[in-house]
Formats: structure tokens, C-alpha cells, sequence
């Protein structure tokens, strides 16, 4: 009997734990100063927020149905795979479009240099995949 | 890329497809054999296109001990976050950091690349096109050859170990 008790507590406080990530992660995306700093809530507080919300899933399905439980392990890992890739992807964005950043940021990366009209824009790769494909490369290839 | 060879160009993706719907589903009826086995042939046969050779997994009880390091880091990286975030005087030192790649394989630096969005206040933010260069935006760090230096040790040199050496 006093295992199901400590074992309801221990399932509680995942549950709980986790509700309190995930409210911490996004209260972060509200109060955070800049774009990039906001990233930083939903790719690490969330995932811990769903990791424990998972755990207590995988304690209480175990021990009610009696049989191992695995899709939680299949959305904790779909939930590894996907955060860290639309993080990228966000900032990636967030750089294309020159967000602002707050004036404490140290580090100026080349991204996010004010281009001038007429300079050559943002070096970005060798020099051969800079050059634009022209008509005779294009021929030649055939 | 991954040449087409007969109706399974990659024998392990089809294997992990039908064991993750059998999972998913959670039955071993003939029916979902086949409706997997269906899945596991087809989406491999419309998307080998964009796959990229993948590196060889060259000492497996690394990439263990790797994995388990990356999960504690993530529960220490997730104290802390939610610690910056609830400190009223929010003393956090955002940085740009542009860390130079030891790794070469596509595969290895989008790892490296998750891994450190995943862990300690870093989120991986752009991927020069020359592949040389990785640019990371921590949310407090105190002088970025100290980062790097972090970031070399701790995730570049094992996965460099685990794949590539």
C-alpha cells in the first residue's frame, strides 16, 4: 500500500516539475529582451518541461496497465530531434531578416553588418560557389 | 548521395520505420506488419534523394557515454535557463560567439549543432555556407575563447572520435 502512496508523490512531482519547466520556458519568450535571447526559453525549458510530464506518463502507464510503456520514449525523442532544428532555423531566420539585438550583446557577426547599396554584399562560401553560374558554364557542362 | 540500389536504397531507415509503427501502433497483427512494411518500403524509395551517406559508427560504447553526458547537461542547462529567467536583476551577458568547426561531415556538425542548442544557455544560429564556421548565441558567457574552449572538449573531440578520427 505505501508503495502506490510514495509512488503517486514521486509521479506528482514529475508532473508538477514538469508543468513548472514548461511555465518557466514560456514566461521566458515574454520577458527576455531580445529575439535570441527569447530562443532560449522554448528550446531548453520546454523540452525539460515535457521530459518530466513523459517520466511521470511512463510511471503511472507502467504500473496501471502492468505492461513497459514506449511511446513516451518515442515522443521524447521526436521532441530531441525536432527542438534543436527549428531553434536553428529561427535564429537562421531571425539573422536573414537583421533583428535587433540589445546594445549588451557582445560579438558582431558578419550576418547582421549593415550592407550598403552598391558594396558587394556578405561574403558568404568560397569564391567559386560566390560566383553566379553564367551561360557558358552552363554549356560547357553538357 | 545514396545511389539507388533495387526497391530498399536504405536498409536501416526501412528497419527503424516499421519498428517505430509498430511501436507507434502497438500491435503485432499481421496487418500492421504489412501496412508498415508497406511504409518502410515506399518512404525510403521517395525521399533517398536527400539523404546523405551516413558516417560510420566507429566506437558505439563512446557515442553511449556521450549520450548519457549530453541528457545531464541538458537537465543542468535547464536550471540555469530557468534560473536566468527568474532572476529579477537579470544580469545575463548575451554573446555572439563564431566557433571555427573541427568536424568536416554534414552529418556530424548538424549533430554537434543540436547538441549545443540542446545544452548550456547556446543556441547554434547559423552555418556559414564554407562549413568552417559555426555561429552560437549564448545567453551568459563571460569571454567566448572560454566557450569554445567548452564546446571543444566536452562534445566536438568525442564525436570527432565517434565518427571521423
Amino acid at each position: 500500500m505505501t508503495f502506490y502512496v510514495i509512488l503517486e508523490g514521486v509521479i506528482s512531482l514529475f508532473l508538477i516539475a514538469g508543468g513548472a519547466f514548461a511555465f518557466i520556458g514560456s514566461l521566458g519568450m515574454a520577458h527576455l529582451r531580445d529575439f535570441y535571447m527569447r530562443l532560449h526559453g522554448p528550446t531548453k525549458a520546454t523540452t525539460m518541461g515535457i521530459g518530466c510530464i513523459l517520466v511521470g506518463s511512463m510511471c503511472y502507464f507502467g504500473i496501471a496497465d502492468n505492461e513497459p510503456v514506449i511511446q513516451e520514449v518515442l515522443i521524447a525523442l521526436f521532441l530531441f530531434i525536432t527542438a534543436p532544428v527549428s531553434a536553428h532555423l529561427l535564429a537562421k531566420t531571425g539573422l536573414h531578416l537583421r533583428l535587433e539585438y540589445i546594445n549588451k550583446t557582445r560579438g558582431r557577426p558578419v550576418e547582421l553588418h549593415k550592407e550598403e547599396i552598391g558594396e558587394t554584399p556578405v561574403p558568404h562560401g568560397t569564391p567559386e560557389e560566390r560566383a553566379p553560374i553564367t551561360l557558358e558554364k552552363r554549356s560547357s557542362r553538357h | 548521395m545514396i545511389r539507388p540500389r533495387s526497391w530498399l536504397p536504405i536498409p536501416l531507415l526501412s528497419l527503424l520505420l516499421l519498428v517505430v509503427w509498430l511501436l507507434l501502433v502497438r500491435s503485432l497483427s499481421f496487418g500492421h506488419f504489412l501496412l508498415g512494411g508497406l511504409l518502410a518500403v515506399a518512404i525510403p524509395l521517395f525521399t533517398y534523394r536527400f539523404w546523405d551517406v551516413q558516417p560510420q559508427i566507429k566506437r558505439p560504447g563512446l557515442l553511449l557515454r556521450y549520450i548519457l553526458r549530453v541528457l545531464g547537461d541538458i537537465v543542468v542547462a535547464n536550471f540555469q535557463v530557468a534560473w536566468l529567467i527568474l532572476n529579477p536583476r537579470q544580469r545575463s551577458r548575451p554573446h555572439f560567439v563564431e566557433y571555427p568547426l573541427m568536424l568536416e561531415e554534414r552529418f556530424t556538425i548538424t549533430l554537434l549543432a543540436s547538441t549545443i542548442s540542446l545544452t548550456p544557455g547556446t543556441v547554434s544560429a547559423n552555418l556559414r555556407m564554407d562549413g568552417k564556421t559555426l555561429l552560437i548565441h549564448a545567453l551568459d558567457a563571460e569571454d567566448d575563447e572560454q566557450l569554445i574552449e567548452q564546446i571543444r572538449e566536452r562534445y566536438e573531440r568525442p564525436l570527432k572520435e565517434i565518427y571521423e578520427c
